[in-house]
């Protein structure tokens, strides 16, 4: 049995800013509007990253450094926005309901 | 005048740049890599076309952390001319060199043909022999110059005669069918607030001799050299 923490499981959504045109997104929207589903009125693409950590840091290091992380480099804010999932505990994988 | 052409990564558009500089304009120029944290002093910087870092994240994401980029700010900073060609300017503009951002082509296909610019602005020395309406032809080659900017950036960018080229049609209209990425405004090129830092979609490299079908790309280069000269004899 090994005494090591289990790591720090976090999750990035990267999407374009509502005012930014997402032509994937709309491409995308006019296929399952065509295929029936005509109901759906809008549909934006975006990133999903996993970030793993070391379980030693703590939490609010966790956050900062992804914080830092989407704005030096994984978003670029002139049209992207960004939000992250950092779970109460390392080791738990997912904190949101997203499947 | 002594030019410079960094090499990133995937960058595929620098033996073409080097060509041009030594056998059509019969310039000095040496390749810079791209992690070479000084270098000698050149007076203009290509950063030039190409696939950088795979463009994975973004385009020009990655690149702009390279360590040659230091230098290219520096440049910037000092007032040497610094272009930026296709992936090069995607490289500015994530390195904040120049403001506004890429977003995918409006039809999300990558679009390799020859355009027509419009040159808008000639108070930056790439453009300052070319007449301001002149039509160009010079080809495009991207997936992502759908060039844009939030509404401030563009009236500034307006007010300050920033915007240096503008994709239009034979006749010089700037109409949304001679748009062929849904850039903004017809966005093909801008300029810092200095017009020493150039960054364009369009690859004047490629349109520099004769059976190239155009040869537009020397107007950029003649238009450096002759400031390079003016400078020095001023």
């Amino acid at each position: 049995m090994s005494d090591k923490k289990p790591d720090w499981m976090v999750e990035v959504f990267i999407t374009l800013k509502p005012s930014v045109l997402d032509p994937q997104g709309s491409t995308v929207q006019q296929a399952l509007n065509s295929m029936g589903y005509e109901n759906l009125t809008d549909v934006r693409l975006g990133k999903y990253f996993q970030l793993t950590f070391r379980g030693s840091l703590a939490r609010p290091q966790v956050e900062k450094q992804v914080q830092q992380m989407c704005d030096k480099l994984l978003a670029n804010p002139v049209i992207e926005r960004y939000e992250f999932k950092v779970p109460p505990d390392p080791g738990s994988r997912r904190v949101s309901g997203r499947a | 005048m002594r030019f410079g052409v960094v090499v990133f990564p995937g960058s595929n558009c620098d033996h073409d740049c080097f060509h041009v500089i030594q056998k059509v304009l019969q310039q000095p120029v040496q390749f810079i890599w791209y992690a070479a944290g000084r270098f000698p002093k050149v007076d203009c910087l290509i950063l030039p076309g190409g696939f950088s870092y795979g463009d994975y994240l973004r385009t020009g994401a990655i690149a702009r952390f390279s360590p040659v980029m230091e230098m290219v700010r520096r440049q910037a900073e000092r007032g040497g001319a610094v272009i930026g060609i296709c992936n090069g300017f995607q490289i500015l503009l994530e390195a904040g060199l120049l403001p506004g951002a890429m977003r995918r082509n409006r039809d999300l296909t990558f679009i390799c043909k020859y355009v027509h610019l419009r040159v808008d602005s000639n108070l930056t020395p790439f453009t300052r022999r070319i007449p301001q309406g002149r039509i160009l032809r010079i080809p495009i080659a991207h997936g992502e110059g759908n060039y844009y900017c939030d509404r401030q950036t563009l009236a500034r960018l307006k007010a300050e005669k920033r915007i240096v080229f503008r994709y239009c049609t034979a006749q010089g209209q700037t109409s949304p069918d001679a748009n062929p990425n849904g850039s903004l405004e017809n966005i093909a090129g801008i300029c810092n607030a200095r017009g020493n830092v150039l960054g364009m979609m369009p690859h004047p490299e490629r349109c520099m001799e004769q059976g190239m079908g155009s040869t537009d790309g020397c107007e950029l280069f003649l238009s450096l050299l002759s400031a390079a000269r003016s400078a020095l004899s001023a």
